[in-house]
């Protein structure tokens, strides 16, 4: 694409993608950081997680507050217009996902010395495999203005959801077996639904990426396979 | 989740009549081609805006639309311009007719050197005859469409020429008005305004499109998305594209659009 009569508005646009980059980049180290301390007890790679997550809100601010500056001073349209409010709607996702990971990283401290079996922490781990890898590849369909990679990842996002509806089955059946697990996978199902909605946010990020680049909304309602708040469980033998 | 099922390209402007049709139109300034067979359909009681780079052929081409080019000489057009299906540029076109149903307001004000009153009633008097009580409707009726009556009526007798620059444009549109045209043709009619005055002038655009067919030519690209239904977007003499404003500046479909209201020209 041609740069723009105006080279500070070329800059501007430049340094805001650019930022928008680092805040992902940021965003997905803290999933991975919050997921790990999680599974190896490791509590001071999760209180560095929760001191980082500041410096990602610091980022969403910034790049908020230049996306409203932008606005005002250059009357963008077209391409450039949905540069920057993908970039704004891209940010708030990246933060929310900021929260999620240190919420994650809250627990892990909060099980430090807690009773736990590695089996139980399987279904976590498996999950946040994926929802990282989506994280990853949304954000790399994001830089490089790839729709096809963005809708991959937002059809894709019903698979997160289902490893959760069992997850949560299976961690109800530990807590009934016994009731020691109680408080281990109470937080477990906390930090998978954390991930979960992790997810989510990759694919709203596909979503806005579609939107980026087609300049179309996606308005096909993406299958939901997250059935666990209609799961029942009968506790009479 | 936000799967925000929008409208996309979709658009909600109502589907109204043809009132121009522009065929394979070509302009000559002398041996000079400026328009290169543009094809262009204007629709009833709506805005059209013309836009492009200077020297791209949009004033031109409103220039064509009431025929005001024959005024000068070694200047013609091929092709055709139907209004409500009559092409107008057929030599036996009566033109004062013409002008008097496709009226033009400029880039500058152009009040005439008399009362406000008169300004109104010139052009009245050359086409109809009226009674002084006809007359005075007539002016207080395009006066009030013009958003001027308010400020002009206690000082209909005093010179025209005493009025702000955005009053002198209001003006002018009220005399266009005045005649009832079917068509305002508007040749950048807020270049010259202060922002107030701007914004006087585009509510009264969006005003006067319940009446009359609108075509504009702007070189605020953001006027164009606030005013107009469709956008034409010119260069070099040849219509790029065409379309439903809010595609035209959000999702246009030509490289040059694109790059013309993004600001990478050149």
């Amino acid at each position: 694409m041609k740069e723009h009569i105006v080279s500070s508005y070329e800059n501007e646009l430049r340094d805001l993608t650019r930022k928008v980059a680092e805040m992902g980049g940021r965003a997905e180290r803290l999933v991975a950081d919050s997921v790990a301390a999680l599974l190896k007890r490791d509590t001071e790679l999760a209180e560095r997680v929760i001191v980082q997550d500041k410096a990602v809100d610091a980022l969403q601010r910034e790049i908020e507050e230049d996306s409203i500056a932008m606005i005002a001073r250059r009357q963008p349209l077209a391409t450039d217009l949905r540069e920057i409010v993908s970039a704004l709607r891209v940010a708030g996702d990246l933060e929310r996902i900021g929260d999620l990971a240190k919420n994650t990283a809250k627990r892990a401290l909060a099980l430090d010395g807690e009773y736990r079996a590695q089996k139980q922490l399987r279904g976590v781990e498996h999950m946040s495999e994926i929802a990282i890898e989506q994280l990853k590849a949304v954000l790399d369909a994001y830089s490089n203005h790839d729709d096809a990679r963005a809708i991959e990842v937002w059809k894709r996002d019903g698979e997160i959801d289902a490893i959760y509806t069992s997850l949560f089955r299976e961690l109800l059946t530990y807590m009934m077996e016994d009731p020691r697990h109680i408080t281990l996978c109470t937080h477990l199902l906390f930090a998978a639904k954390n991930i979960e909605r992790i997810g989510d946010h990759a694919t709203n990020i596909a979503e806005t990426v579609h939107y980026l680049v087609i300049g179309e909304q996606l308005s096909d309602e993406r299958p939901k396979s997250d059935t666990s708040s209609l799961t029942k469980m009968s506790t009479s033998r | 989740m936000n799967s925000i099922a929008v409208r996309a390209t979709a658009d909600d402007i109502p589907i109204t009549r043809e009132k121009l049709s522009i065929r394979g139109l070509s302009f000559f300034y002398g041996d000079s081609k400026a328009l290169h067979g543009i094809n262009l359909k204007l629709h009833e009681r709506q805005v059209s805006a013309l836009i492009g780079p200077s020297g791209c052929g949009k004033s031109t081409l409103l220039r064509i639309l009431n025929r005001i080019y024959a005024l000068y000489p070694n200047q013609r057009a091929e092709g055709e311009v139907l209004l409500d299906g009559e092409n107008i540029l057929r030599p036996d076109q009566d033109v004062n007719f013409l002008r008097a149903k496709v009226g033009m307001v400029f880039q500058k004000p152009t009040p005439f050197p008399m009362s406000i009153y008169e300004n109104i009633a010139f052009g009245v008097r050359l086409y109809e005859n009226l009674s002084r009580a006809e007359m005075d409707d007539r002016v207080e009726h395009a006066l009030t469409k013009a958003a001027l009556w308010e400020e002009a009526k206690d000082r209909l007798g005093t010179s025209a020429l005493g009025l702000s620059g955005g009053q002198q444009q209001r003006l002018c549109i009220a005399r266009t008005i005045a005649v009832k045209p079917e068509v305002i043709l508007l040749d950048e009619p807020t270049s010259a305004l202060d922002p107030i005055s701007t914004a006087k002038v585009e509510d009264l655009i969006d005003e006067l499109k319940r009446d009359f067919t609108i075509v504009i030519v702007t070189h605020n690209m953001q006027q164009a998305a606030r005013v107009a239904d469709r956008t034409a977007f010119l260069y070099l003499g040849n219509l790029i594209e065409e379309g439903p404003t809010s595609m035209m500046f959000n999702n246009p479909k030509d490289r040059r659009t694109l790059d013309y209201i993004t600001g990478r020209f050149g």
